[in-house]
Order: structure tokens, then sequence, then C-alpha cells
């Protein structure tokens, strides 16, 4: 417990480093040490698969980030900001540190799954069936392509929407086609 | 509680960059810093004191596999959204680039006062 | 542009193979092991990358240029969405497993838990294309605008 608390630590550490860093470069290489230091936590966690998925889409989001920045002769992103942005931030941050106080004794004590608090949980159902009526010993798997497989297809369906989105802004023939684009 | 609290912190770091900062770079770094804070919330409320992964092993019966795996469901919407995370921060790199190749900076200040 | 150096090329030809397969098998055995489509889609989207980078685009173009990755994309979503049509007409249900309760496979093997192996490995592959077809756009994009 304590060593995930470290690892939680140590991406916070790492996410400070990244946002106020003014070398794209390091800050970059500091947003990577989140998702690798919370990727540890989630081995501790008990979540072999999120672990796997956290470092190789990691590493794909940094290629794709320095494609965009380095790349391009980019090296400084010196991001200065205004006072009035900084006292409302504080506010916010106010706002959602009361909320978070306030809804903190609806959760479920830390070490006491919500499937233990909760009468009745749906995670029982697929823990105890999984093997029997999907056939895969991996119950996560399970879940993800039989019981909630419907799930799945929506989620390919947002990743094709996405994917499509951003070949189309990155496409030049589209823009020049349209007439929007004069050079 | 002390371990919810490490991912609202988490959270705080990546608003305080999408809100203060003016470089469309550094937003992208604090929407991707929300979505880890958020997906190691997720599992952080699914897991269990001592708990295994949901995996079931050869000769395990299943009330011993019951009282010892943790919660699977959050780790199967979890799995999902960091992968749709990776599409959409593709999105918002395409936007950030088209806007740099049309104002020439990532300043969003500068976009601003050249719209028009 | 083509490429870095003979080092990284030697090295890259080596290993690019095994990051592929390694790939596949993350997909493929997704139900037995930690892993599964996402994951292994993304491997595989690392390894075109990794040969984009080392290489340059003309090399792995042809390999699998744009309009394949944007073919195996849609047929991968289609056998996707073809599974769950097949449950509905076989099973009774959308997605219903109707391999598995049809020809029940011994629990803990490859060829167990049903249709769970096919749909893993579509996702692999659907998530692999599109990855590296926007990773392909984006190297694109910058060559076009170095002209």
């Amino acid at each position: 417990m304590v060593l995930i608390q470290v690892f939680l630590v140590f991406a916070i550490i790492a996410a400070l480093v990244a946002v106020e860093a003014p070398s794209a470069l390091s800050s970059i290489i500091s947003l990577g040490a989140v998702g690798f230091g919370l990727s540890i936590a989630f081995l501790w966690l008990g979540a072999p698969d999120i672990a796997i998925t956290q470092v190789v889409v990691e590493i794909v989001t940094l290629v794709i980030l320095i494609r965009a920045t380095i790349a391009r002769g980019v090296t400084e992103i010196r991001g200065n900001e205004s006072k009035t942005l900084l006292i409302g931030s504080l506010i916010l941050f106010g706002l959602g540190s009361a909320f978070f106080a306030n809804y903190l004794s609806d959760f479920p004590e830390f070490g006491k799954s919500a499937m233990e608090t909760f009468s009745n949980p749906a995670s029982q159902f697929y823990l105890k069936f999984g093997l029997d009526k999907a056939g895969g010993p991996n119950i996560v798997n399970d879940i993800l392509l039989d019981f909630r497989a419907f799930d799945t297809l929506g989620e390919a369906t947002v990743l094709f929407a996405a994917i499509l989105g951003a070949i189309t802004l990155l496409n030049r023939k589209v823009f020049v086609d349209s007439g929007e684009e004069k050079q | 509680m002390l371990t919810y609290l490490l991912a609202f912190i988490l959270f705080a770091v990546g608003l305080y960059s999408v809100i203060n900062k003016r470089n469309l770079i550094k937003i992208i770094m604090g929407v991707i810093i929300m979505e880890h804070a958020v997906n190691a919330f997720l599992i952080l409320v699914g897991y269990r004191m001592s708990g295994e992964a949901p995996i079931v092993e050869e000769g395990v019966s299943i009330s011993e596999f019951l009282s010892t795996a943790v919660d699977p469901l959050p780790q199967a919407l979890v799995i999902t959204s960091i992968v749709i995370s990776l599409g959409v921060v593709a999105l918002m790199v395409g936007l950030a680039i088209r806007l740099y190749q049309h104002y020439g900076t990532f300043d969003i200040t500068e976009i601003r006062k050249l719209r028009g | 542009m083509t490429g870095m150096s003979s080092i990284v090329k030697t090295v890259t030809r080596w290993v690019s193979p095994f990051i592929f397969a390694f790939g596949i098998y993350i997909a493929l055995t997704g139900h037995l092991t930690p892993g599964g489509g996402f994951p292994g889609g993304v491997i595989i989207a690392g390894c075109f990358i990794l040969l984009t980078l080392a290489y340059g685009k003309e090399t792995t173009f042809g390999l699998f240029n744009l309009e394949s990755s944007a073919v195996t994309d849609s047929l991968a979503a289609l056998a996707f969405l073809c599974m769950g049509f097949l449950g509905y007409v076989f099973g009774g249900g959308f997605f219903n497993n109707f391999i598995q309760s049809g020809f029940p496979g011994t629990s803990f093997r490859l060829l167990s838990g049903g249709n769970m192996p096919i749909i893993n490995l579509a996702i692999g592959l659907k998530v692999g294309a599109s990855l590296f077809a926007v990773f392909a756009y984006l190297a694109l994009f910058r060559a076009i605008e170095e002209d």
C-alpha cells in the first residue's frame, strides 16, 4: 500500500515537472515518466492488463508528441500565464477540493473494493461464471469480449471516429480542394 | 483515503495546466495527465487489500479465487478508455499542427489576436 | 529521407519481426494471459512506427501503405461486427459466444473461449492499422511542409 502511494507521488512530481519545464523535450519525457510510474502502480494494484496497455500507449503517445513539436523546430514551449487565470484556477481547485472532501465518505475505504461494499454487485457474477460461460481464464477479457462486447463495439466506433478526424485534419488534399488553404 | 487524495491531486495538476497555460502542447499534456488521473482513480476504487489479478489459475477453486481477486469491471472499462485517449491525443495533435501551420505559433493568445 | 544510421537500421531489421510476432501473440492469447486486442494492436502499430523512423517512409510504405492500412482497418471492424451478427443468428443474442456454448473447448488452451480469440485478433488488427495510418499521415504532412 505504501508502495502504491510512493508511485502515485512520483507520478505527481513528474506531472509538475512536465507542466512547468520550459524545454519541450524534457517536458514530454516527464509526461512519459507519469505514465510509466502509473503503470508500475497498476501492476501492484492487480491489473497487469492495464499495465501492459499503459506502457505501449505511453510510448506511441511520446512518439506522436515529439513528432508534433521537436520535428518542426519547436524546442521551447514556455507558456506564460496571467494573474487572473491563476486566481481563477485556485478558486476552481478550492471548489473541487470542497466537493471531494464532501463526497469522500461515500467512497469505499481504500483496500475494500466496490464489489465488497455494495450488495449484489455485477463483478461477483463475472468472477463466478466467467470461466464457465465465456471460457477464458482472464476475467477482464471475458467482460470485454463476451459479457459486455457491445461496449467494445461502441468503443471501436469512437476510436474509428477519432482516427478519421485526425486523418482528415492532417490530409492536405481535403483542404486544398475546398479552397480553404491558399498558398 | 490518502491514496484517493493523491489521484485527486494528479487530476488538479492536469486541470491547472489546461486552464493556466497558453501553449497548445502544454494544454494537450494537461488533458493527458487528467486522463491518467481518472484511470488511476477507477483502478484504485476496484482494489482490494492484498488482492490478486483477476486471472483464474489452473487448479484453483472458484471460492478461493472469489476471495482474492480484485474487481475486474473497472479494469475492463479502463482498458478501452486508455486506447480511446490515444486516438483523442492524435486528434488534438492534428488540430494543433493545423493551427501551427496556419498561424506559425502554438500560443493561444497569439492565435486569438490573428483571428479575422 | 533515407532514415537513420546503419546501426539503427540493422538493429531494426533484426528486432522488428519479433515485435510484430509479440503483438500478434499478445492479441491472440488475450483470453489466457494478460493482454488482449488493444495492447496487441498498439504493439503492432509500434513495430511499423519503428520501421518508419529507422528506414524512412518510402521503404515502409512498400510493405504496408495507406490504402492497405485503410482496407485492414475497415475489414477488421467488419469482422468484429460479423461475429456479433453470427452470435445473433446462431446463439440467439447479439455477441452471444456461440462457439463456446456450441462446442465448448478445454479451458486453459488456446482453442478455448469460443469466439474471443477471433474478436481479439480483429480488434488488434484494427487498432494497429488505424494507429499506423495516423502516424503515416503525420510523417507525410511534415514531408509536404518541407517542400
